[in-house]
């Protein structure tokens, strides 16, 4: 698919309901994150820690893999390894299939929104109920998530209540979110306790213990992995991390960036499945390790650092396109700053090559990124690497927004730049007969297109300081 | 399948190798009064905290359970907690899913311990008090011995050891179920407890 960034904001900048409901959100999380690090010294202290813990991994990421399946496997946990989400799809079924499963319950996942997954398994006759509420929603809605953190943000209640009286028999109209609550508890519950295997992604697996740690408020994602009698997770194979203690002041960091909680309601640490003896729990536990691209981006040392994230949607919250375009503009699973340097690199720059431009470089994301992604550094490279075809085994789709008109004035800038000469007689006739150029003329029509034509002084820089009095060099 | 792991392995081992960077300094803060600040954090999320003591406690809970005009009690029985209508979880949910998806009110757990900082207890189910107790009814009370109250994550972890033997299932629990998906309006017991009750043992 060819992303088309540019039309979808234009028509996401005039839904005032949309901007409306995005500019209430995000000003929200962004005060609450606030609050939380209000001791500048500790959060300095604290995300440098964080980086390192994840940069550590991640340096030390085939053989934490190894030990982390080594370790799972000792715990009783089945591993499964997957190049593409095709692959990933795949697993997932002939587990399902395995099991004669054909209703599965679903925690929020943001890989198996990356694999599609439900679309694929409903073709194989495999009910898949999302029981995050937001998620359900969407779900009900048949949209996309638009956030990673809180998918439904895009919604207001009045949009949420009518969803709710359309899809669940007997539900009268309310926009009372306690009652609108409620009902999606009474509807999930008997989807958990009828499923015959829950879903779930993870947000750290640690190599020491071979666990599995997810995080969040609902106890969805606990049901999801507790009641059913089969639990699969999905993950990417960035998720690793060394020790359990690592997860300490990841944690301190996560919830707090992404919702501005001290913590999420429940920590959920799976170490195998269900024991002799013990009463509850999957019989079986099974863990998908995703790749799709991330081996590849994992080649370049700067790239490289784009997968120390860890999905706390920080940087959109703080994002002033974001914030302004909603994340449905973006066309893909991961929206904002983290998905204009993930997508196109996982998809590949001839997919979503427009993305990297979808920036301000402001470097808001980067001062609130609690693992110190370089977004804008990753950003600048990749619109370079879109230029021209690049010397990275890296970069899918490099070169792929070659344009030979751009590249010829970009060489004749730099040449008359080197020359004086050059220079002196190009900014002087531009100062002559640069205000006759019509702003719809062919090279300056799609820039003109949104920004008003600059007017041309009468008089170069150089005139002017030369009457000042400046010398000549 | 073994052909993705050689493939994805090898690909990663073929990028260049990095120094793994040493983990700069960062110290969890500690508390002079950690009960104090447990209370203040858990009230924070719409936990209720009860100061009690061991001899006290089951009479204290018999009478919050009648104010909240609990019927069903799901409750190991070596609490020894008296009360008519108390089942145990003494069955493999298989044989005990109705009854715990919608016919239980309260359940009482023990726990290992809490954490001040974020305001979190520390729930390892097991036989006697298997996962679901502390998820499926609506009411959760849990018990908490003052003392085992640590600083902060890191430091209870390393105390009680836990990356040497990780249980099947172990669980930080900060306040009911909640959920903020409707337009960050606040609403609990989505999914699981709508309320959670500390019986904090001094």
């Amino acid at each position: 698919m060819t992303s088309d960034f540019s039309t979808r904001a234009h028509d996401a900048l005039n839904n005032p309901q949309l901007r409306a409901n995005f500019r209430r959100a995000m000003d929200g999380l962004m005060t609450k994150r606030a609050a939380q690090f209000e001791d500048k010294d500790n959060w300095h202290a604290l995300r440098a820690r964080g980086a390192a813990i994840k940069a550590r991994a991640l340096a030390r990421l085939p053989d934490l893999l190894e030990e982390f399946e080594q370790k799972a496997i000792a715990n009783g946990i089945n591993v499964h390894w997957a190049e593409t989400t095709a692959d990933a799809n795949r697993i997932v079924l002939e587990i399902l299939t395995a099991h004669g499963a054909k209703k599965v319950i679903k925690g929020k996942s943001m890989v198996s929104e990356e694999m599609h997954l439900n679309a694929h398994l409903e073709a194989h006759g495999i009910k898949a109920v999302e029981s995050d509420l937001g998620e359900y929603i969407i779900q009900l809605a048949g949209e996309a998530p638009s956030h990673i953190v809180m998918p439904c943000i895009h919604k207001n209640k009045g949009e949420i209540a009518q969803l709710f009286t359309d899809n669940i028999e007997n539900q009268p109209y309310t926009e009372d979110v306690d009652a609108l609550t409620a009902a999606a508890r009474q509807v999930l519950r008997r989807e958990f306790a009828s499923a015959d295997a829950g879903l779930s992604g993870a947000n750290f697996l640690v190599a020491e213990t071979g666990s599995l740690v997810l995080i969040e408020n609902e106890g969805n994602g606990r049901l999801s992995t507790t009641l059913p009698p089969l639990h699969i997770a999905v993950a990417g194979i960035e998720k690793l991390v060394e020790k359990l203690d690592d997860v300490a002041p990841l944690l301190a960091l996560l919830p707090r960036s992404a919702t501005g909680q001290a913590i999420t309601t429940y920590v959920n640490m799976i170490s195998s499945p269900r024991k002799a003896g013990e009463k509850d729990g999957p019989r079986q536990v099974h863990l998908v390790l995703l790749d799709n691209g991330r081996s590849r981006v994992y080649a370049d040392e700067q790239l490289r650092d784009t997968l120390r994230c860890i999905r706390c949607g920080a940087c959109m919250n703080h994002c002033p396109v974001y914030s302004r375009v909603g994340g449905h503009t973006y066309g893909s699973v991961y929206p904002g700053p983290i998905g204009k340097i993930l997508t196109p690199q996982l998809a590949g720059l001839d997919c979503a090559g427009d993305l990297p431009h979808a920036s301000t470089l402001c470097n808001a994301c980067v001062e609130v990124c609690p693992v110190q992604i370089p977004i804008a550094d990753i950003l600048v490279r990749l619109r370079t690497e879109a230029a021209e075809p690049s010397t990275s085994p890296a970069v899918k789709g490099a070169g792929s927004g070659h344009s030979a008109v751009e590249s010829a004035v970009w060489k004749g800038w730099q040449a008359m730049y080197a020359h004086p000469a050059a220079y002196k007689v190009g900014t002087k006739a531009l100062s002559v007969v640069g205000n006759l150029i019509p702003a719809a003329a062919p090279l300056l029509k799609q820039w003109t297109s949104v920004r008003s034509k600059p007017k041309f002084a009468a008089k170069t820089l150089h005139e002017l300081a030369r009457e000042k009095g400046y010398d000549h060099e | 399948m073994s052909e993705a792991r050689a493939n994805i392995l090898a690909r990663l081992r073929a990028a260049p190798r990095l120094q793994p960077p040493e983990r700069p300094q960062w110290q969890a803060p500690g508390f002079n009064d950690r009960l104090d600040r447990f209370r203040v954090m858990i009230e924070a999320v719409h936990g209720e905290v009860h100061l009690v003591s061991a001899d006290t406690w089951r009479a204290h809970l018999r009478k919050v359970l009648a104010e909240k005009n609990v019927a069903r009690v799901l409750a190991a029985p070596h609490l020894g907690l008296d009360w008519d209508d108390m089942v145990a979880y003494d069955a493999p949910v298989e044989d005990f899913k109705d009854q715990l998806v919608s016919g239980i009110d309260a359940a009482v757990t023990t726990t290992r311990g809490a954490i001040a900082e974020t305001g979190s207890l520390v729930v390892v189910p097991d036989m006697d008090e298997p996962r679901l107790a502390s998820l499926l009814p609506p009411i959760h009370v849990a018990l908490l011995n003052a003392g085992d109250i640590a600083d902060n994550l890191a430091q209870i972890m390393e105390k009680q050891g836990w990356a040497a033997a990780m249980p099947t299932n172990l669980l930080l629990i900060s306040g009911p179920s909640k959920t903020a998906d409707i337009e960050q309006t606040l609403a609990y017991g989505v999914h699981g407890p709508k309320e959670l009750i500390v019986l904090v043992l001094q």
